[in-house]
């Protein structure tokens, strides 16, 4: 009965990107129930990005009106200055392209 | 101890929904639902149970709020009939999906169009496919029953399932018969607490519920959802087991009367099935051996269990109370037919009766065996009849 919470949802959701492993339905929790709170940050959602935003480190002034348009958690800030993209999150949207005044962040096609 | 009453099935299943007292009741507070959740509001508003009752404006909404209410960890019910259900549907497959082990109770009758108010089993038949394991009810004294018993089949860790509880519209919900009902204390103790797997609001373990299922995972949970649903076969009858030692009253998948030996034998739900035993004693009495088997349980699908009882029967009417519009039978009628498949010498045929409350007596029912009689003599007969329509 305990089962399910043997496994992390991290197990699952390494399971869902490599694709080949397949997850018997006898593992599942009913329901599809997810056991493990805020695990969304572990869903890759950078390999959706068609659009790459490249942060331009000598034009940045640190006014810091990207980071809180960008709609996931892909401008982190530590010291209260931003750092680079966490690609694994940024869906390349250019939100944060459009927003800056400094044309601090080039916005390049995906290879 | 039991308790002698005189209840109307209405009443009955509003008492016993008292006696377990549930977290939360979620139901529309008017026609088309049953008078269930009125007489269940008087009962929360005399104080007489601790539940949360949620008035909601319409059906679907009276779903929903049983779907969050159970997710949040509450044990939950309701009740509704007709097209009260119709508009649950989406939530129907929700509950069932999401394996909230929600009970309603659901009184048969007609679905609209033409608008028509009366008893027939359109509404359950309807929603045969929506993942709630269905338990049929002859008399109040079974709707009681059942309903009890529902609150365990579905809570067992193997099953996991919503429950609806039937019985015939008016001819069972508001006709008074003698029941016996138990002590409150006994029915909570057969009950015992709700104890979720998991729940929203349990602080110690956050969960997720209803998150986005895709190509990859889907099909896994569809097919531990069918496993809950084949696995509740046993646990309705270790249920039951344990209900009879308390009671006396015995309950399986289905109900044989005088069927060892049949001959004829006609398949029947609910309410008809009364009928139809005075039918079977009148024609035993005239050395005609007729028998019945009466389904308690329509989801899951008893198949061995009914090809094992009805096996050596030579001449089979099943009998519908809802169209079904397969073009081929009523939908009794094709899953008791897949049961008995490959058994030769079996003479089937299907009988749709009473739609919209069109009332059927002893002489219909016996029109249904001496038709059989006719066919195992010499072969001929329809293979679908509309009993007592006006041709």
């Amino acid at each position: 009965m305990t089962r399910w919470h043997d496994q992390s949802s991290a197990t699952y959701m390494k399971l869902d990107r490599e694709g080949d492993k397949k997850r018997s339905w006898k593992g599942e929790p009913p329901g599809g129930v997810i056991l493990n709170s805020g695990n969304s940050k572990e869903f890759s959602t950078g390999d959706w990005r068609a659009m790459r935003p490249i942060w331009l480190i000598e034009k940045c002034t640190q006014c810091l009106l990207c980071w809180p348009v960008c709609p996931d958690m892909a401008i982190p800030v530590e010291g209260g200055e931003r750092t680079d993209y966490n690609y694994y999150h940024c869906k390349g949207c250019g939100i944060c392209v459009e927003v800056c005044p400094f044309d601090a962040i080039d916005f390049i096609r995906e290879e | 101890m039991a308790i002698r009453e005189k209840l109307s099935g209405n009443e009955a299943v509003a008492v016993a929904m008292k006696q377990i007292e549930p977290d939360v009741v979620a139901a529309f507070p008017i026609t088309p639902s049953t008078e269930v959740p009125q007489y269940f509001s008087q009962f929360v508003a005399n104080g007489q149970v601790d539940t949360e009752f949620v008035a909601v404006e319409s059906e679907h909404s009276a779903m929903s709020a049983c779907i969050g209410s159970q997710a949040a960890g509450g044990r939950t019910m309701t009740a509704t009939s007709s097209n009260g259900m119709a508009l649950m549907w989406e939530m129907l497959y929700i509950a069932s999906s999401l394996r909230l082990p929600i009970v309603m109770a659901l009184v048969n009758r007609a679905l609209s169009g033409p608008i028509n108010i009366h008893n027939d089993h359109s509404d359950s038949m309807g929603a045969r496919d929506s993942g709630w394991i269905q338990l049929y009810s002859e008399t109040n004294q079974e709707a009681y029953d059942n309903f009890i018993q529902a609150v365990r089949i579905g809570e067992h860790t193997d099953v996991l399932l919503p429950v609806m509880v039937c019985y015939d519209g008016f001819i069972t919900s508001h006709a008074v018969e003698n029941i016996e009902i138990l002590e409150d204390g006994e029915v909570k103790d057969f009950v015992g607490e709700y104890e979720p797997l998991h729940y929203l609001l349990d602080r110690e373990r956050a969960i997720s519920l209803g998150a986005l299922d895709l190509p990859s995972i889907y099909f896994e949970h569809k097919r531990g959802q069918a496993q809950a649903m084949i696995n509740a076969k046993q646990v309705i009858l270790d249920v039951a087991a344990e209900y009879e030692r308390l009671t006396g009253r015995r309950y399986g998948l289905f109900e044989e009367y005088m069927l060892s030996d049949a001959e004829v034998a006609v398949v029947v739900l609910n309410s008809t099935a009364g009928t139809t035993k005075a039918v079977v004693d009148k024609l035993r009495s005239r050395g005609i051996k007729a028998g019945l088997l009466k389904p308690r349980v329509f989801r899951p699908f008893p198949y061995d269990e009914i090809r094992e009882a009805l096996g050596h029967v030579k001449g089979i009417a099943v009998l519908d109370k809802a169209e079904g519009f397969s073009g081929a039978g009523g939908p009794l009628f094709t899953e008791v037919g897949s049961a008995l498949q490959g058994i030769a010498n079996v003479e089937m045929t299907s009988y749709i009766y009473g739609l919209g409350g069109r009332d059927v007596t002893v002489d219909h029912i016996e029109s249904v065996f001496m038709d059989l009689k006719d066919r195992l003599a010499d072969g001929k007969g329809n293979k679908i009849t509309y009993l007592g329509i006006h041709e």
